[in-house]
C-alpha cells in the first residue's frame, strides 16, 4: 500500500467519472465533474510530496521540504475547476428557465419535438 | 504583327473569360450583349488562325503561368493536335453563337445572359485544354469546363434538367476527382513530371503492370470520352437547349474528353509503350463494345436529341480506339475524327433544334414528311449525316479511312469488324430519317404548310457547317497535314 | 518592443477583453475589439517574417530561464497557427456588428465581445507557449469563454449544446492536465523543449506511457476525432453565427496543433508511433470520419449541421495525413489546417449573413435563395467548392499534397478512399446548390435582399482567400514545409 494516495485518486476519478456519464441530473453531473477534477488536485498534491519533507518555507534547520510547484499549479487548475463549476451552474439555470427542468431526457424529449 | 504570338495563345483563353464579363454586364441589351458574344468569337478564331499559321512555319509557343505547387505549372504549348482542336472550337463557337441568337430568341428561353456568359466560359476553358503543355494545366482546364457547363445543361431549372445535371455533374466530376485526379498522382509519382512530351514521360523500363493500370484510371476518369459504363452524363445532358448540345455535347465537352485521351496516349504513354501495355486490349475491346453497344442503342431511341447523344457516345469510341491503336495511322484516323465528326454532329444537332422551333417536333416518329416544310434542313442533316457514316462525299470519310487503316496495321481484325458494323449501324439509325422526311411511308398524313424553316440566323449556321462537311472531303488536306505532324517532333516545321 | 512580441501577442488581446467593460455602447466596443485583433493579426505577420526569417524565437517570459521560467517558443508551426487564428478572428469580427445585432440582445453585446477576445487570447496562448502546463491554463481560458459564446446563441437549445460541450471539454482538459502532471512526475520539468529531452531516459516506464495516453486522448476529445465528436455538431449548429463561423476555423485546428506539438515534440515520434499502435488507429479512425460524418452531412436538414458534419469529415483528412507520419504528411495536414480554416469560416459566415435575412438555416428556407441573395449564394458555392477540392481552390492543393503523401507510403487503397470521400462533399454541396437554385421561393418570400456589404464583404475576403492561395500557394506550401520539417528535424 505503498501508493494508496494513487488508488485514492483512480477511485474518485473513477466515481466522478461515472456519475458524469451515468446520471441524468444537471447538477449532479457538474458535482461527478467537480468530484473528477479534484482527484487531479489530489494526484497534483500527493505526487509533491517529499517524505518527511515540510512545507517549504525558508527556515532555520529545514532540509527538506516538498516540491512547492505542483502546488503552485493546482492553485491555479482549482481556480479552472471553480470557473468551470460556476459555468456549468450558471448553465445549468438558464436551461431549467428555458426548458423548465434539469434532467437530460426530458430537455432530449423537449428538442426532439422542436424538431 | 502587332501582338506577339504569345500573347495570342494567352488571350485566346483569356478573352472569352473577359467577354463573359461583358456579357454580364451588357446582360440588360441583349443586341449589345450578343454583340459582344460575335466580336469576341471572331477575335478568338483570328488568334487562332494566327497562331495555326505561326506553327506552320514551325514556330515553337510556349507559355508559362505560374507556379501553383513546386514543379507544377501552368504553361501552355501549342502542337499539331491542340491546334486541331482549338480551330475546330473557335470555329465552331462563332456559328453556335449566330445560331444560338435565333434559336433562343425564337424558344423565348429565360436567363439567357447567363447562358452566354457560361458559353464564353466553357470556351475560354476549350482554348486552355487545348493549348495546355502538360495535364496539370489541362486538368484544371477540364474542371472549370466541367463547372462552367452545369448551369448551361441545367438551363431550364426544371425537375428533369436537375436530374439531368445531376446525372452530369455527378459522373463527370465524380470520374475526374477519383480516377482522373489519381492517375495524374501516380503519373507524376511515378514519372516525376506531367509535361506532354513526344513519346511520353514515362521511363521505358517502367512496370508495365502499374503503367497499365494507370491507364485505365486515365480511360476511365476522362469521363468527357464517354466510354461505357461511363456514358450516362451524355444522354442525360440532352435536357440543355439545343445549342447547348450542339456545341458542347458534341463539339466541346465531348471532344475535350477525347482529346485528353489522345493527348495522354500519345504525349503521356507514348505509342511504343502503350502497345505493349497489359492493359491496353482490354480497352480496346471496351472501346468497341462501348461503340457497338451505344449504336445499338442510338436505333431504339425515338427522341432525336437522344438518338444522336448516342450516336456520340458511339462515335467516340472511334476516336478512344484510334487513339488505343497505337500505330501512327490510328491517331491520324483519330485526330482527324475529331474534326469530321465535330462538324457532322453540330449540323445534325443544329437541325434538330430547327425543327424543334420551326415544327415544334422532337419525335422521330413525328418527322414523317417534314422535307416538304423544311427542305434546307433535312438536306444538311442528309450531308452530315453521310459524314457520320463516313461515305463520300462528306469528310467522314477520311478519317474513318484511316481509322481502319491503323486497325489492319495493328492487326486488330475484331476492332475493324467493329468499325465496320458500327458505320451499317451508323446508316441504319440515321438516313432514314430525311429518308422519311422527303418520303413519306405510304399512309402517313402529311400536312402541307409550305416551307416554314427555322429563324434566318439558325438557318445559315447550320447550311455552314453542312458546307463545311462537304469541303472537309474536298479539301482535307490542312486537317491531315496537322494530323500528321502530331507524331513528329513539335515545332518542326511540317508544311514546308 | 520588437522583442516582446511573443508576448504581445497574448497579452494584448487578454487585457483589451476587461477593458471591454467600459466601453458601453456596442459599436464603440466592436471598434475597439476589431482593432484588437488586427493588431493581434499584425503581430503575427511580423512574427511569421521573423520566424521565416532568422528561425525559432524564443522569449522568456519575466527575464526567468526555461526551464525554470515559462518560455515562448515560436517556431513555423506556431507561427502559422497564429497567423490563421489572428487573421480568420479579425475578418469574422469584422462581419460581427452587423450579425449579432439579430442573434444577441443588445445588453449582451460587451459580453460578446469579451468572450471573444478572451478565447481569442486563450487560443494564442495555447499557442505560443512552450510550456506544458501554461498550455492547459490557456485551453480552460479559450474553452470557458467559449462555452459562454456557444450559450449566447439564440435557440435555447445552444444552452444545452454548451452545456454538452462543457462537460465533454472539461473532461478532455482534466484528461490532458493528468497527462501533464503524470509527465512532470517522471521528468521534473513543464517546458516542452525539456521534456523532449528528458523523456527519452525513462520512456520505457508505464508512467510515461499512461501520461501519452491521457494527452492523447483528451486532445482527440478536443479536436472532434470521431468517435469523440458528438458535441461538435450542435454547438456549432446552435451558436451565434458569428462565433461558430470562428470556432470552426480555429478551435478543432488549435487542438491539432496540440497533437502534433506533443506527438512530434514532446514525446518524439519514434516513442508516438511505436508506444501504441497509432499510425494504424488514427489512420482507420480518420477514413471512418471522413465517411461516417460525410454520409451523415448528406441527411442533415439544418445547414449549419451540415456543415458542421463536414468539419468533422475535414478533421478525418487531417488525421489521415497526420497518420502518414512523414514530412509530406505532416505537410498535408497542415496545409489543410490553413485551407480548411479559410473554408469553413468562409461557408459559416455567408450562413451568417442567410440568418441576417432569412432567420433560419434550414435547408428548406434555402430555397430560392440562390436569385434573391446572389452574392452570398454565390460565396457558398465557392466554398463548397474548394471543400470538393476543385482546381483553383484551396481544397485542391491540400487534397493534392495528402494524396501524394498516401502514394509515397504505398497506400493506393487509402487514396481511393480519400477520393471517394470527396464525392461524398460532392453530395452534400449539390443538395444545398439545388435548394437554392432550382426551387422557387417560399410564399410570401418575395422580398428578400442580399446581405447587407459589411457582411458581404468580410465574407468575400474569405472567399477571394479561397482562390487566391488555391491558385498563388507559395506561402501556405512554404511555410508549411518549413514547420513539418523543423518538426522532423531536417533542416529545409
Amino acid at each position: 500500500m505503498g501508493h494508496y494516495n494513487y488508488w485514492i485518486v483512480v477511485v474518485l476519478m473513477m466515481i466522478g467519472f461515472y456519475i458524469v456519464i451515468a446520471h441524468g441530473n444537471l447538477i449532479k453531473k457538474i458535482i461527478g465533474l467537480g468530484i473528477f477534477q479534484t482527484s487531479v488536485f489530489i494526484l497534483y498534491i500527493s505526487m509533491a510530496n517529499v517524505e518527511g519533507g515540510t512545507a517549504p518555507i525558508l527556515a532555520e534547520g529545514i532540509s527538506r521540504y516538498s516540491n512547492p510547484l505542483p502546488h503552485v499549479l493546482i492553485l491555479t487548475a482549482i481556480v479552472v475547476g471553480i470557473a468551470t463549476t460556476a459555468l456549468g451552474l450558471a448553465l445549468a439555470i438558464r436551461i431549467k428557465q428555458a426548458y423548465g427542468t434539469i434532467e437530460e431526457e426530458e430537455i432530449q424529449k423537449k428538442d426532439n419535438l422542436d424538431c | 504583327m502587332i501582338i506577339s504570338l504569345e500573347s495570342m495563345l494567352q488571350l485566346s483563353i483569356i478573352l472569352p473569360l473577359l467577354a463573359m464579363l461583358a456579357i454580364v454586364s451588357t446582360g440588360r441589351n441583349p443586341n449589345l450583349r450578343e454583340t459582344v458574344s460575335i466580336s469576341t468569337s471572331l477575335v478568338v478564331i483570328y488568334f487562332v488562325f494566327n497562331l495555326y499559321l505561326g506553327i506552320k512555319q514551325g514556330e515553337n509557343i510556349q507559355v508559362d503561368w505560374w507556379e501553383l505547387l513546386p514543379g507544377l505549372q501552368i504553361s501552355f504549348n501549342i502542337e499539331p493536335l491542340g491546334m486541331i482542336f482549338a480551330l475546330i472550337a473557335s470555329f465552331l463557337w462563332l456559328i453556335t453563337t449566330v445560331y444560338s441568337i435565333g434559336y433562343m430568341r425564337s424558344h423565348k428561353e429565360q436567363n439567357q445572359t447567363r447562358f452566354y456568359a457560361c458559353f464564353a466560359i466553357a470556351i475560354g476553358s476549350v482554348m486552355g485544354i487545348a493549348f495546355s503543355a502538360n495535364l496539370f494545366t489541362l486538368f484544371i482546364f477540364y474542371e472549370v469546363l466541367t463547372l462552367s457547363t452545369y448551369p448551361l445543361v441545367t438551363h431550364a431549372g426544371t425537375e428533369d434538367a436537375k436530374r439531368g445535371g445531376r446525372i452530369y455533374l455527378g459522373i463527370l466530376l465524380g470520374t475526374s476527382i477519383v480516377f482522373f485526379l489519381l492517375a495524374i498522382i501516380s503519373t507524376w509519382f511515378v514519372a516525376g513530371s506531367l509535361d506532354f512530351k513526344p513519346g511520353g514521360v514515362f521511363d521505358p523500363n517502367v512496370n508495365t503492370t502499374v503503367a497499365g493500370v494507370i491507364l485505365v484510371l486515365f480511360i476511365f476518369g476522362i469521363g468527357k470520352a464517354a466510354i461505357m459504363p461511363f456514358h450516362r452524363w451524355l444522354p442525360a445532358a440532352m435536357v440543355a437547349p439545343t445549342p447547348v448540345s450542339a456545341l458542347l455535347h458534341a463539339v466541346a465537352v465531348v471532344k475535350a474528353g477525347v482529346f485528353t485521351v489522345l493527348k495522354v496516349c500519345v504525349f503521356i504513354f507514348g505509342l511504343d509503350l502503350l502497345a505493349i501495355l497489359p492493359s491496353t486490349q482490354f480497352l480496346l475491346y471496351l472501346a468497341g463494345a462501348s461503340v457497338l453497344l451505344a449504336s445499338l442503342v442510338a436505333m431504339r431511341q425515338d427522341n432525336l436529341k437522344a438518338r444522336l447523344a448516342y450516336s456520340t457516345v458511339s462515335q467516340l469510341g472511334y476516336v478512344t480506339i484510334g487513339a488505343l491503336l497505337a500505330t501512327s495511322a490510328g491517331v491520324i484516323g483519330s485526330s482527324m475524327h475529331i474534326g469530321m465528326h465535330a462538324f457532322g454532329k453540330i449540323t445534325l444537332f443544329f437541325c434538330a433544334g430547327a425543327i424543334l422551333v420551326a415544327a415544334h417536333k422532337s419525335k422521330i416518329s413525328e418527322m414523317q414528311g417534314l422535307g416538304r416544310q423544311m427542305p434546307i434542313t433535312m438536306a444538311a442533316f442528309f450531308l452530315a449525316s453521310l459524314s457520320i457514316i463516313g461515305v463520300p462525299p462528306a469528310g467522314g470519310t477520311w478519317s474513318k479511312w484511316y481509322l481502319l487503316m491503323g486497325s489492319m496495321e495493328a492487326e486488330q481484325w475484331i476492332l475493324m469488324a467493329v468499325l465496320m458494323i458500327s458505320s451499317l449501324l451508323n446508316i441504319a439509325y440515321l438516313l432514314p430519317i430525311p429518308f422519311r422526311a422527303f418520303f413519306p411511308a405510304r399512309g402517313m398524313p402529311v400536312t402541307d404548310t409550305g416551307i416554314k424553316e427555322a429563324p434566318l440566323p439558325s438557318l445559315i449556321a447550320l447550311s455552314i457547317t453542312a458546307v463545311g462537311c462537304v469541303i472537309l472531303f474536298v479539301y482535307p488536306q490542312p486537317l491531315y497535314e496537322l494530323a500528321r505532324a502530331i507524331l513528329d517532333a513539335p515545332g518542326l516545321a511540317y508544311g514546308k | 518592443m520588437l522583442a516582446h512580441l511573443p508576448v504581445l501577442q497574448v497579452i494584448v488581446p487578454l487585457l483589451a477583453a476587461p477593458l471591454c467593460l467600459f466601453l458601453t455602447r456596442s459599436r464603440l466596443v466592436w471598434v475597439f475589439a476589431l482593432a484588437v485583433s488586427a493588431l493581434a493579426f499584425l503581430i503575427s505577420c511580423l512574427l511569421l517574417q521573423q520566424v521565416m526569417s532568422s528561425g525559432t524565437i524564443i522569449y522568456e517570459l519575466g527575464g526567468w530561464e526555461a526551464p525554470w521560467g515559462i518560455e515562448y517558443r515560436i517556431d513555423p508551426l506556431n507561427a502559422l497557427l497564429l497567423l490563421i487564428i489572428t487573421g480568420i478572428s479579425t475578418i469574422v469580427l469584422l462581419a460581427a456588428h452587423t450579425s449579432i445585432q439579430q442573434e444577441i440582445p443588445e445588453e449582451r453585446h460587451t459580453f460578446f465581445y469579451i468572450l471573444y477576445l478572451l478565447s481569442l487570447a486563450g487560443m494564442l496562448g495555447i499557442v505560443a507557449t512552450g510550456d506544458a502546463f501554461n498550455v492547459f491554463v490557456f485551453l480552460e481560458i479559450s474553452s470557458l469563454s467559449g462555452y459562454a459564446l456557444i450559450a449566447l446563441g439564440k435557440d435555447r437549445r445552444a444552452l444545452w449544446a454548451a452545456y454538452q460541450y462543457l462537460i465533454m471539454g472539461t473532461i478532455g482538459a482534466t484528461f490532458i492536465l493528468i497527462g501533464i502532471g503524470l509527465m512532470y512526475q517522471m521528468t521534473g520539468t513543464l517546458n516542452m523543449e525539456d521534456l523532449s529531452k528528458r523523456l527519452p531516459e525513462v520512456e520505457h516506464t508505464r508512467t510515461v506511457f499512461t501520461a501519452y495516453a491521457f494527452i492523447i486522448v483528451g486532445i482527440c476529445l478536443k479536436l472532434a476525432l470521431f468517435p469523440l465528436h458528438l458535441w461538435l455538431p450542435n454547438a456549432y449548429a446552435y451558436a451565434p453565427s458569428i462565433v461558430t463561423a470562428f470556432f470552426a476555423a480555429t478551435a478543432t485546428k488549435v487542438a491539432i496543433y496540440l497533437l502534433i506539438r506533443f506527438t512530434f515534440s514532446v514525446f518524439g515520434l519514434t516513442f508516438s508511433f511505436t508506444a501504441l499502435p497509432l499510425q494504424i488507429l488514427f489512420l482507420t479512425l480518420g477514413l471512418l470520419g471522413i465517411f461516417a460524418a460525410s454520409t451523415a452531412a448528406i441527411y442533415q436538414k439544418n445547414v449549419k449541421h451540415l456543415f458542421a458534419y463536414s468539419s468533422i469529415a475535414q478533421i478525418g483528412y487531417m488525421i489521415v495525413g497526420f497518420s502518414v507520419s512523414t514530412t509530406t504528411g505532416l505537410m498535408a495536414t497542415l496545409l489543410h489546417l490553413f485551407n480548411h480554416a479559410l473554408m469553413k469560416s468562409a461557408l459559416f459566415l455567408a450562413l451568417a449573413a442567410v440568418v441576417y435575412r432569412i432567420g433560419s438555416v434550414q435547408l428548406s428556407q434555402f430555397h430560392g435563395l440562390g436569385r434573391q441573395m446572389p452574392f452570398t449564394m454565390a460565396a457558398i458555392v465557392i466554398g463548397g467548392l474548394s471543400l470538393i477540392g476543385v482546381p483553383l481552390t484551396v481544397g485542391f492543393v491540400s487534397k493534392w499534397y495528402l494524396i501524394m503523401a498516401v502514394i509515397e507510403n504505398g497506400w493506393w487503397p487509402v487514396a481511393v478512399l480519400i477520393l471517394l470521400g470527396s464525392l461524398l462533399a460532392v453530395v452534400y454541396v449539390w443538395r444545398l446548390v439545388e435548394a437554392a437554385y432550382f426551387k422557387p421561393p417560399l410564399p410570401g418570400r418575395d422580398t428578400i435582399k442580399e446581405a447587407p456589404l459589411s457582411l458581404l464583404i468580410p465574407v468575400w475576403i474569405l472567399v477571394i482567400a479561397n482562390i487566391y492561395f488555391g491558385i498563388d500557394t507559395r506561402l501556405s506550401v512554404q511555410v508549411t514545409q518549413a514547420a513539418s520539417m523543423s518538426l522532423f528535424g531536417v533542416s529545409p
